[in-house]
Order: structure tokens, then sequence, then C-alpha cells
């Protein structure tokens, strides 16, 4: 399958949950996120995927900031609709990645980061998270275990998943053994190579109640940006973009971190998923590793984190990212998300970050 | 060369071609900056001149890289790091002639060139870090 075609399985699927929903008639307009040209040979994504929708002559545009890139549409889908000049966008993202060869999917994915000063001295994107897991095992004391949880929690979480890419449990054990990619990060610390699609469609509150009899609040967004080159920032054991991010989303929404009942954070690689519950402040810097032994994040835990698999093991098709997390948020708070449901979660939070974080977006949703 | 090179990448790495490691200084804040840009960051003034860098610094974190791009196949696995310069910015670049097992975040390390490559787009030559 193009990526296109599975844009518009995604779309479908929104369509059938808003039976009240004349698409053509409502939705005014697309923005989509999407990283690559390279792995489809295509450009110019946003008319590509309306017209696969079927909402052609519908204004489209496609955002790209690399792995946040729909997190950043989800974001100008917000401006579109508070700005008045929509009542209705759909937002969504695509990536079509595994018919192409790893090395080729390594060369594109770095492209995110600063070529002259990173990719030309031999660098890659598990190279980048590495260079943070190590700066974070010499400065907190974080174990290549607790980042092996992170996988061990994540692929249970996917396992009951029914649209995960990898839908079954891992153990410790396989995930400490499997083999070294950039070390200390193993294979188990590496999200996966993924095609996947996803979208919303996001209207003005007063409207939404038409279309849909379980409508979900977007009460908060933050975005950040960070300097290209991971080697040019202060800190290695923290991204500030996404600290800045989560901060404003707070502050939109009135809430703080411990309000929060149930998040969707970038786990590109697990050593990430530690760095999130800091820069998010579910805890101080540094104890990211304990919340894991803790238990604290899994499904039956205070404060679940990726009960979608994450993209540990749901998958990261890039550019799909940032709304499939919104999507499984929206599941959460509409108790729709079966197996996986958090009973009782009001309030919800996704986390999505570009690159090695240059980008960071942070929403915060809210039960009808 | 010019008298006044301009504050460009590609002039950084005419330099290291040059076996020079050098950063542009802003004359107006006096920023030091790395990797050079063009219009300082801090006071956005474009009075900037270069300066040498000491050649060398601390590893402040590295990486030991298994699966590489196509490109650096033959070579790996190879190690790569961030070093905190004397001087103060920070650079990445592959760790040479010291085995990883042997690698300690903290360490003393100095920079050295490869320039057996071509100085033109986007074949750079390259800075690496070895230890002292």
């Amino acid at each position: 399958m193009y990526g296109r075609e599975i844009f518009a399985e995604a779309v479908k699927e929104a369509f059938d949950r808003c039976p009240n929903l004349d698409p053509k008639r409502d939705i005014e307009a697309l923005i989509v996120g999407h990283m690559g040209e390279s792995y489809e040979h295509q450009g110019h994504t946003g008319p590509t995927l309306t017209d696969w929708a079927g909402l052609l002559p519908k204004p489209a545009t496609r955002v790209e900031s690399a792995c946040a890139s729909s997190g950043a549409a989800l974001r100008c889908g917000i401006f579109a609709v508070l700005s008045g000049l929509h009542d209705m966008v759909m937002v969504g993202g695509v990536e079509k990645m595994t018919h192409r060869a790893t090395s080729d999917v390594t060369e594109f994915l770095a492209m995110a980061s600063d070529f002259p000063f990173e990719q030309w001295h031999g660098m890659t994107f598990p190279g980048l998270y590495a260079l943070i897991a190590t700066a974070h095992m010499y400065k907190y004391g974080t174990t290549e275990e607790q980042m092996a949880m992170v996988a061990v929690k994540n692929h249970r979480h996917g396992a009951l998943n029914p649209k995960a890419h990898m839908q079954r449990e891992v153990t410790l054990e396989q995930a400490m053994l499997s083999r070294v990619i950039a070390w200390p990060l193993k294979l188990f610390d590496c999200s996966l190579i993924t095609d996947g699609a996803s979208c919303l469609v996001l209207a003005k509150p007063e409207m939404a109640r038409k279309f849909t009899d379980t409508p979900v609040h977007i009460i908060g967004s933050g975005q950040a940006s960070d300097a290209i080159g991971l080697y040019e920032r202060e800190e290695f054991t923290t991204l500030k973009a996404a600290k800045l991010a989560a901060q404003e989303a707070y502050r939109m929404a009135k809430i703080e971190s411990r309000n929060v009942d149930v998040a969707e954070v970038h786990d590109c690689f697990t050593i990430a998923e530690i760095v999130a519950y800091e820069d998010l402040g579910f805890c101080k810097p540094g104890e990211g590793g304990s919340l894991l032994e803790k238990g604290v994040t899994t499904i039956e835990g205070e404060l679940p984190v990726n009960t979608s698999g994450g993209l540990k093991s749901k998958g990261h098709p890039v550019g799909a990212t940032g709304t499939a997390q919104a999507y499984e948020i929206y599941l959460q708070l509409t108790d729709q998300a079966e197996r996986r449901q958090v009973k009782g979660a009001e309030i919800g939070l996704t986390h999505n970050v570009g690159g090695s974080g240059a980008t960071a977006t942070v929403h915060i949703y809210r039960r009808e | 060369m010019p008298e006044n090179p301009p504050p460009t990448i590609e002039q950084f790495y005419k330099f290291i071609g040059e076996k020079k490691l050098m950063a542009v200084k802003c004359r107006r804040c006096n920023s030091l900056i790395l990797p050079p840009k063009n219009v300082c960051p801090k006071c956005f003034s474009t009075d900037l001149e270069w300066i040498k860098l000491k050649e060398r610094g601390k590893l402040v974190t590295y990486t030991v890289i298994h699966v590489p791009p196509i490109q650096f196949q033959s070579i790996a696995p190879y190690a790569v790091g961030i070093i905190e310069l004397e001087d103060g910015p920070h650079l990445l670049g592959m760790i040479r002639e010291v085995k990883p097992d042997k690698i300690k975040v903290g360490m003393d390390l100095v920079v050295d060139f490869d320039t057996n490559l071509p100085s033109q787009w986007p074949l750079w030559p390259r800075y690496f870090f070895k230890p002292s």
C-alpha cells in the first residue's frame, strides 16, 4: 500500500465515527504531517492525501517537523479553528517506511539532524539518543535495565492494542540481550520502522456536539524549538523544548502535571520516555528510571503512560505519530480503549518530539 | 586567503582542511559562536571575526555506533562523542585511536584532522577526537 492509501483508511474510520458529519460540506481544510519525500519519492503530500481522502478541492498543507510533524499539524489545526478562519478542519499524518532497507531508513531519519556537524561525522538517530542515554547514566545512575523496562512495559501495553505494529510482549532478558544498535541502546531500546496514518477532526467546541456524542476538548497546546544539533545544547539529559512546550500547555490548560491521568509520550528510544517523565514534571530530574521500577506508568499504575504501546510497540510511522498519540488519548477519554482502558481518566496529555529535540509539542485533553 | 573570510560553515571546513579549529566571535557582544553563524544569535550583529580555538577538550557524552548509514559501514563499529572544548563550545565528532571500552566520560581529548577528503560540498575534510 502507498502512504496515501493508508491515510484514506484512517480518514474513513474518522468519518465512520461521526455519522452526522458530511465530510465534503463540513471539513474545510486539511493539515497533514509527513516527514520524508525519500520513502515513496513523493513530495507535495497535502493535496495527494486530500485527493485519496475524497476531499478535493479543500485546501491542504503539509507540515514537516521531523517526528513531530503531526503534533505540529495538530497545533496548526488549532490555530486554524481558534483564528475563526475555519469552523472544522482535519489534521493528521502519514509515513510509509517498511518497504525500504533499514540502511535507507537510517539515512532518511538522520536528515532530521544537523548534516554538516552530525550526519557528516557518522551520527545516526539511535546514536543521538544514545548520547542522551550515556549522559543520563553518568549524571543520574540510570541503568540499561531501567531503559529495557520501558520496552517491556510498552510491549505489554501494545499486546492489548489491535492496531499496534508488534502485538507481543517481550521479557527483560530479551530486551537486555538484543543486539547493540548504538551503545548503550540495543534493538529493543529502539522504536519500530512502521507504516501508518492517523487523523483527527477538529471543530469549534460549540459545533462538536452536532457531530458526535463523545467530543474530547483540547485544553492546552505548547510548542518550542531548540538547536538542530544536539551538541549545541547546554544540557544532554533533558529536552529543553519539551519542558517549555509542557509549561506552555499546562499554563493554557490551567492544570499541573499531577492532574494528568493518562499520557502518550514520544518513546522513539526507551531513554526518551525516561527523559519525558522528567521534562513533563511527572518526577524530578534523574528519577525517571525509578518510576519504571515502581510500576507507576503501567496501565494499572498511578499514571499510565503509552497505553497504546507507544512508538516502541504500536510503532513509529514518523509523520503519523503525533496525531496517533492524540487518537489514543481520544479513545481513553471516551472509554473506547477496551482492554487498555484507564478507568476514570479525565485528563490526557500527548508529548511529540521532532529529531533529537529541536521540536517538541505538548497537548492536553479533557473528557467532555 | 582573504583578509576577512566569511563567517560560514563552508569557511569553517576550509579551515579544518588547513588543520585549524576556528570559531566565530562577535565583536559587539563577544559571543563565541560554534557552529559558526553568519548573524550573531545573541545580538544580531554581523560584525564577526574568526578566532582560533585550543584543540583540547573533555568528553561530555559518547556512543558506539554499530548500525551506521551506508557510507560508514566499512568502519563500524565506531565511537562518536560530544566534547566541551577548553574555550567553551561543544563539538560532535568521531573518537579514534582508542578502544571503545577505554572511553570514559570526562576523559581529555584533543582535536585532530583528517584532510584526505576533497574540500567540496558535501565532502568536507573532517575533524576528529583522540586521547591526548
